[in-house]
């Protein structure tokens, strides 16, 4: 049995578990402690350890979607986590700009531990205060050619959307690769 | 005992509470080398700041403030060139070239100037000599510190901030490739421009600074105004050597044909879903 893994990354409330757990066949299996600090206090229970996900692609090939430890202090998860990715989602509240440059850190930190392909998810989309995508790009400061994608973690098809487009853009990366290796033979 | 610490441990913003709720009298000096500034208070009110071990003189100061322009500094060092602070400060007010108010103010300035900079160093050796007053022969002045704290206060915040924005002044900039921006429209102040004079991605942020002379905290905050902007992008310096990475982390090594088919197949089960 092959195995292979995406991980979904982002700062605190995100919204990665939710979006892991509208496609995964598992429930989502994570550690929870009730919230310690008055700062963190929007929900209920959080992520300490991480969120694991399933999806069975055929009898030989399981993708399995990992969700970091949103809080800072579980980063040194990140690393970790990170190996052997095939690429990664970066989720991001929209309702919530002063989480954006927390977003933009944690993107740096993954681009900078593997060079694999990424999505960014503009997540709550359905909220009253969300922030429209192309704005976000600019705060975000998104370079064109990042895909950042509107996103419902509770709706089943932008979160297929999401995954879909990450898949896309690891095949462009195989087929670039190729071309390059090819161009480098006739070189030769 | 001299109080004595580093900067990295205990903030400049807690010395000068400390100094402030005991009202201290004596001379705080932090070395960031190659700078040191000391600060000299009196009864926990600044009086006195210069910037290495004899500070500017108030002929400079007073050129610094443009209170003097350059042929009246000329002027003055050749008439009065052996003259103390006290004694220059007297002749001219008494030669009505100034008045006490002007000496005054530009001194204070100076002197709050020196201590914001301090605001801006995040670590340095420091230590405080109880009794040890300026010399006698400069002129001091009575701040309280309060309102110089809350504003020490900001400028701590802005500068995490700006750290946390531009880490590295090792990166260089780029304009962006935006459409419909002209340089010319812009509203920039002399030192702005003279750092857009600069921008190419030859240079380094820190070369930048040096050249404008600017700090690092100056540096920091025009370019975080023009990322801001999106004028600029930050980019890694022409010809620097790439750092060697740390052992990179990487898919599962299978062959390209396979990998594709892989990708394929969960392509193809996630619309499925």
């Amino acid at each position: 049995m092959q195995t292979v893994k995406m991980v979904v990354t982002g700062p605190f409330n995100a919204g990665k578990t939710e979006f892991i757990r509208s496609v995964s066949e598992i429930d989502i299996v994570s550690t929870e402690r009730k919230i310690s600090s008055d700062a963190e206090r929007v929900k209920e229970q959080t992520t300490v350890a991480m969120d694991f996900g399933r999806i069975s692609i055929d009898e030989n090939l399981v993708l399995y979607l990992f969700g970091t430890p949103g809080q800072r202090r579980f980063d040194f998860m990140w690393e970790i986590l990170s190996e052997g990715m095939l690429g990664f989602i970066v989720m991001v509240d929209s309702s919530r700009p002063e989480t954006f440059r927390e977003a933009r850190n944690i993107l740096e930190t993954f681009r900078a531990y593997a060079p694999t392909p990424y999505v960014v998810a503009a997540n709550k989309q359905d909220h009253e205060d969300a922030w429209e995508v192309d704005d976000m790009r600019i705060a975000l400061r998104l370079s064109p050619s990042v895909k950042l994608l509107p996103c419902v973690a509770k709706d089943k098809e932008t979160v297929k959307t999401v995954l879909l487009e990450l898949l896309y853009s690891i095949l462009e990366e195989m087929e670039n690769s190729e071309v390059g290796s090819t161009l480098d033979k006739h070189a030769d | 005992m001299a109080l004595k610490g580093n900067l990295r441990d205990f903030s400049i913003t807690q010395l000068l509470n400390l100094v402030s709720v005991a009202r201290k009298t004596g001379t705080l000096t932090v070395d960031r080398s190659p700078e040191q500034i000391s600060v000299s208070f009196r009864d926990g009110k600044l009086s006195y700041a210069r910037d290495g071990a004899d500070g500017i003189g108030l002929t400079m100061v007073l050129y610094r403030a443009r209170k003097l322009n350059a042929a009246q500094v000329r002027a003055i060092n050749e008439r009065a060139g052996e003259m103390s602070d006290k004694e220059l400060g007297l002749l001219l007010i008494n030669s009505n070239y100034l008045s006490q108010q002007e000496i005054l103010s530009s001194l204070q300035a100076h002197y709050i100037e020196l201590l914001n900079r301090l605001f801006t160093w995040g670590e340095g050796p420091f230590h405080f000599e109880n009794d040890v007053l300026p010399p006698i022969d400069k002129i001091a002045v009575r701040i309280s510190l309060e309102n110089l704290i809350i504003e020490g206060t900001r400028k701590v915040r802005e500068r995490d901030l700006l750290l946390d924005e531009i880490p590295s002044l090792e990166m260089a900039l780029k304009f962006s490739e935006r459409p419909g921006i002209n340089l010319r429209n812009l509203n920039l102040s002399v030192d702005e421009w003279k750092v857009i004079s600069f921008i190419n991605p030859k240079n380094t942020i820190h070369q930048i600074g040096r050249a404008t002379n600017k700090t690092d905290f100056e540096i920091r905050r025009i370019v975080y105004s023009f990322l801001q902007a999106g004028l600029v992008e930050l980019v890694r310096p022409e010809g620097a050597p790439i750092p060697p990475l740390p052992p990179r982390i990487t898919a599962p090594t299978v062959n390209k044909t396979e990998q594709k088919s892989l990708v394929f197949r969960i392509i193809s089960r996630i619309r499925s879903l």
